[in-house]
């Protein structure tokens, strides 16, 4: 078996969960965002002030929010791990990665549970 | 008629790097010949042309190699497939070239090695032999039939990519192969060697092996089997 450290899940198998569960969140959270702007012509900054005011929209959009870090940073780990061979210059890619990463998600919070 | 061939040519002792060189073969009107009869005919002008050959009717996998960007085996590809378009051949794409069209396939069987394809059994031996119901037998059509050509696995760009984790098409076919047949107890044990983020989940099923398989074989369909025993186990 080969192992690796620097990816989210535990192994291979739970990378595969990871993914496709945090897929679906995306998935559902962008469906409902361009529905939601579809159905609320003409969109004004009342009607979004509202929906993120509302507390079942910040703890979807801080789910999604944390769906997008887990997707993404196993997504990234496996394109670096396909074309970055050098480890060191790939642990630096990572790791940048991870912190800006890390660093959209805390803005997120900061942001939504602002309003 | 007179058919253009692109040859990569490559002879480590003589040349710094590789380089394509035309060629031109009569072939004779009405005829259709597959590629490793022209191939054969070229090496008559090229003696020192190296490609690798033995049944010669698609059934020792010998001659895997990319014809046009495709990978097939010579031997049963018309060269009518080209539409009398100049015809590039290439080693098969990602493994070393050791000359020419022969490439070094250690990775491949390594790979091949690692997923222990033959049965393993610990039950009490029976009197005679190992007893399959048709059903049973059934599960493995469709993949005992590879015959490792390795043009699956080497039109796969995560084998490409990661050849030394990645087990391939043509290895996790086979794997399918012993992982559903019945008379194999070691289901549990290959499983775990498989449950890494590369050995298997390195596909995300693009399909190219099933588009090449000169058998008609659908590795993907095994793979994504795989990862279902993989996942039924873990949750």
């Amino acid at each position: 078996m080969v192992t690796n450290a620097a990816s989210f899940g535990r192994s291979g198998v739970h990378d595969y969960i990871l993914l496709r569960a945090s897929a679906v969140i995306l998935a559902c959270y962008t469906i409902f965002l361009v529905g939601f702007i579809a159905c609320s012509a003409p969109l004004t900054f009342e009607i979004w002030n509202g929906l993120f005011s509302s507390l079942p929209m910040k703890v979807f959009t801080l789910i999604t929010l944390v769906a997008l870090l887990i997707h993404a940073w196993i997504g990234v780990w496996q394109v670096l791990t396909d074309y970055v061979k050098h480890t060191a210059l790939r642990g630096v890619l990572q790791f940048t990665f991870v912190v800006v990463a890390f660093s959209y998600l805390a803005s997120g919070i900061v942001i939504v549970w602002g309003v | 008629m007179k058919l253009t061939f692109a040859l990569y040519r490559y002879n480590p002792d003589v040349d710094t790097k590789p380089y394509m060189k035309d060629y031109t073969l009569e072939v004779p009107d009405g005829s259709d010949m597959m590629v490793l009869d022209a191939l054969i005919k070229l090496k008559e002008q090229e003696p020192s042309l190296a490609f690798r050959r033995s049944c010669r009717e698609g059934v020792c996998g010998s001659d895997g190699l990319n014809m046009n960007g495709k990978n097939g085996l010579a031997c049963i590809t018309p060269l009518s497939t080209f539409k009398g378009k100049k015809i590039e051949i290439r080693p098969l794409p990602g493994m070393p070239v050791v000359r020419d069209l022969v490439v070094d396939l250690t990775q491949f069987y390594k790979q091949y090695e690692k997923i222990k394809p033959y049965l393993i059994n610990d039950e009490k031996a029976p009197a005679r032999e190992h007893l399959q119901s048709p059903e049973e037998r059934a599960h493995l059509d469709g993949l005992y039939e590879c015959i490792m050509c390795a043009c699956c696995s080497t039109a796969c760009p995560s084998f490409w990519w990661n050849p030394d984790k990645f087990i391939g098409s043509s290895g996790l076919l086979h794997a399918y192969r012993f992982l559903i047949d019945s008379r194999d107890t070691a289901t549990e044990e290959r499983l775990s060697e498989l449950d890494d983020a590369y050995s298997v989940f390195r596909c995300h099923g693009i399909m190219n092996c099933v588009d090449v398989c000169p058998k008609g074989l659908n590795p993907t369909k095994a793979i994504g089997h795989i990862k279902s025993m993989l996942l039924k186990r873990a949750v």
